[in-house]
């Protein structure tokens, strides 16, 4: 039989994990703003448009309002500041 | 990802729209974040390039993971009513053990491979007895905390000691004294094994009077298999990064997309005794008598000649034009190159002020780049310089594409030629993005792991 040997584990030390709720939903987006967010990545702009469009075609009572951050990738917490202060909901999209 | 989770916990339901084959990263994402039912919907890849109607298909389409229309996910994500497992997301303590089980080798050795705790090259499994062997080349406490790392901006970052860093210098066949350069570049935060889907690497330099110390290599093969140091320090700063950070997994914590082979190793030293120029060290405001390791993020692209011959300056322009404008390079030279240079009445500065106001392109092909417009032109239209400028310009005006502290010059090699490598480099902490990825201190002093 072949020996049995210790190795040490290679992995670091993962953070604790803490539960998140989700954000409270509305019944209905009608009358609701929703912010449309172009997250700048190559060619979003050109989905967030079209997902405005679909809205304004399927949905018109839903208010859209796009809005982008300063720069990829990085925080933008002014941005957050003003859609949880006026928007009711919010889509991300969409890289690559 | 990391938006839309912040947006809930604000008190704004979100959905974040991902393409297909971020599915499993956003899971895991979510899942480690502590939101795992956030209503996450799906397009199909790519959206780069594909036109306005064919990305309204895509809206008026079915979501590839979730098989049901795209639009009825995010119409139901934001409007149905929370179950009990969206109210209490997920709390949960993750360990990893400082020893594993005690098993046979041969059955260790598949356990590295099937956690992917490897490069899929052989290694040295991390007994007891190598990695005290290892600790033993530092004064470093093995519980002192070296750093933080990630995979990518928006995942978690683990934490890691010193002793993990010894773990896996063992499992890479580094000698212990190689271990303070791992431990200085373990300490930029900065991981080599970036899960961008850009497949970069990282390229250490090493300088100073370590390079003579551990015998590294900046003769002949300089950037080959031909060094033990020089191998295995790269290889041991690959599985660091790879195992501290939580993984590098296709699908999961890695979504490089053509993979890079500079990922197993990419660990240099520079010929500073043969090279007419201060070494990149002293550049930065090191002592020569300093030992330092500076990283550089990039490994996409690789231009290489021979010179400098009468034509340089077209062949130079011609090279520097075809790099990939996010990522600029270390322009690598044999000590040969480098005194051709010197002839030619160069310095190392004005060599590379040669390089930037050299390199340009009409306005219309920078910016016609997948990086460019997703990364430097929010940063253009927010006015911040050089961008704003380059932005301004017409499509047909020649504009610079990097600014002389974008370019680094590094001697290395065996004089058995005068070759020359452009290899795509950023110095990290310098350019957009690059701050969130690392600490910001790209050179780090060796002297102070030892």
């Amino acid at each position: 039989m072949a020996e049995k040997i210790t190795v040490h584990d290679p992995r670091g030390y993962p953070p604790k994990v803490v539960g998140k709720r989700l954000a409270n939903r509305p019944m209905s987006l009608d009358g609701k703003i929703v912010y449309l967010v172009d997250c700048l990545f190559d060619n979003s702009d050109a989905f967030i448009e079209q997902l405005r469009l679909w809205f304004a075609e399927h949905l018109p009572a839903v208010i859209t309002r796009v809005i982008k951050p300063r720069e990829s990738w990085v925080d933008d917490p002014d941005m957050r500041a003003k859609i949880a202060a006026d928007g009711n909901a919010a889509i991300i999209g969409v890289g690559l | 990802m990391g938006l839309a989770l912040a947006l809930e916990q604000q008190g704004v339901p979100t959905i974040p729209v991902s393409t297909h084959v971020f599915a499993r990263l956003a899971k895991a994402t979510a899942l480690a974040a502590g939101m795992p039912t956030i209503r996450n919907v799906f397009v199909p890849q790519p959206v780069v390039g594909r036109s306005p109607g064919e990305l309204r298909a895509y809206i008026d389409g079915t979501d590839p993971v979730h098989k049901r229309p795209f639009m009825q996910g995010v119409i139901e994500g934001l409007t149905r009513p929370l179950d009990d497992e969206d109210l209490k997301g997920a709390t949960f303590e993750r360990s990893t053990p400082r020893l594993l089980p005690p098993d046979t080798e041969d059955n260790l050795r598949q356990l590295f491979i099937e956690n992917h705790w490897t490069d899929f090259l052989p290694i040295l499994l991390p007994t007891e007895e190598r990695v005290e062997a290892m600790l033993k080349a530092t004064k470093q406490p093995r519980e002192r905390i070296v750093g933080r790392m990630r995979p990518t901006a928006f995942r978690e970052a683990w934490e890691f000691d010193v002793e993990k860093v010894a773990v896996n210098s063992v499992m890479a066949g580094a000698r212990p004294e190689y271990l303070p350069v791992v431990l200085a570049m373990a300490s930029t935060g900065i991981s080599a094994r970036s899960s961008s889907t850009t497949s970069w690497a990282t390229i250490s330099l090493v300088n100073g009077p370590i390079r003579n110390e551990l015998g590294m290599n900046a003769g002949i093969g300089a950037m080959g298999p031909y060094n033990l140091a020089n191998a295995t320090i790269g290889r041991a700063f690959a599985l660091t990064s790879q195992n501290v950070q939580g993984g590098s997994v296709p699908g999961e914590t890695y979504m490089g997309t053509l993979g890079n082979w500079l990922n197993y190793t990419a660990c240099f030293a520079e010929a500073e005794e043969r090279s007419p120029w201060t070494p990149f060290h002293v550049d930065h405001g090191f002592k020569a008598t300093d030992s330092t390791v500076s990283v550089f993020f990039g490994g996409w692209y690789t231009h290489s000649g021979f010179g400098p011959r009468e034509t340089w300056q077209d062949r130079f322009r011609r090279m520097l034009v075809a790099t990939d404008f996010y990522s600029p390079p270390i322009i690598v030279m044999d000590p040969l190159v480098a005194r051709a240079f010197v002839d030619l009445g160069f310095t190392k500065r004005s060599l590379i002020e040669w390089c930037a106001a050299n390199a340009k392109l009409p306005a219309r092909d920078y910016w016609d780049d997948q990086w460019t417009t997703t990364l430097l032109k929010p940063l253009a239209v927010a006015g911040v310089e050089p961008y704003a400028t380059r932005l301004k310009a017409a499509p047909d005006d020649p504009i610079e594409i990097f600014t002389p502290d974008d370019i680094n010059i590094v001697v290395t090699g065996g004089e058995t030629q005068g070759g020359f490598r452009m290899l795509s480099g950023r110095y990290f902490g310098r350019g957009p993005g690059t701050s969130i990825l690392g600490n910001n201190a790209p050179t780090v002093n060796i002297d102070a792991w030892r």
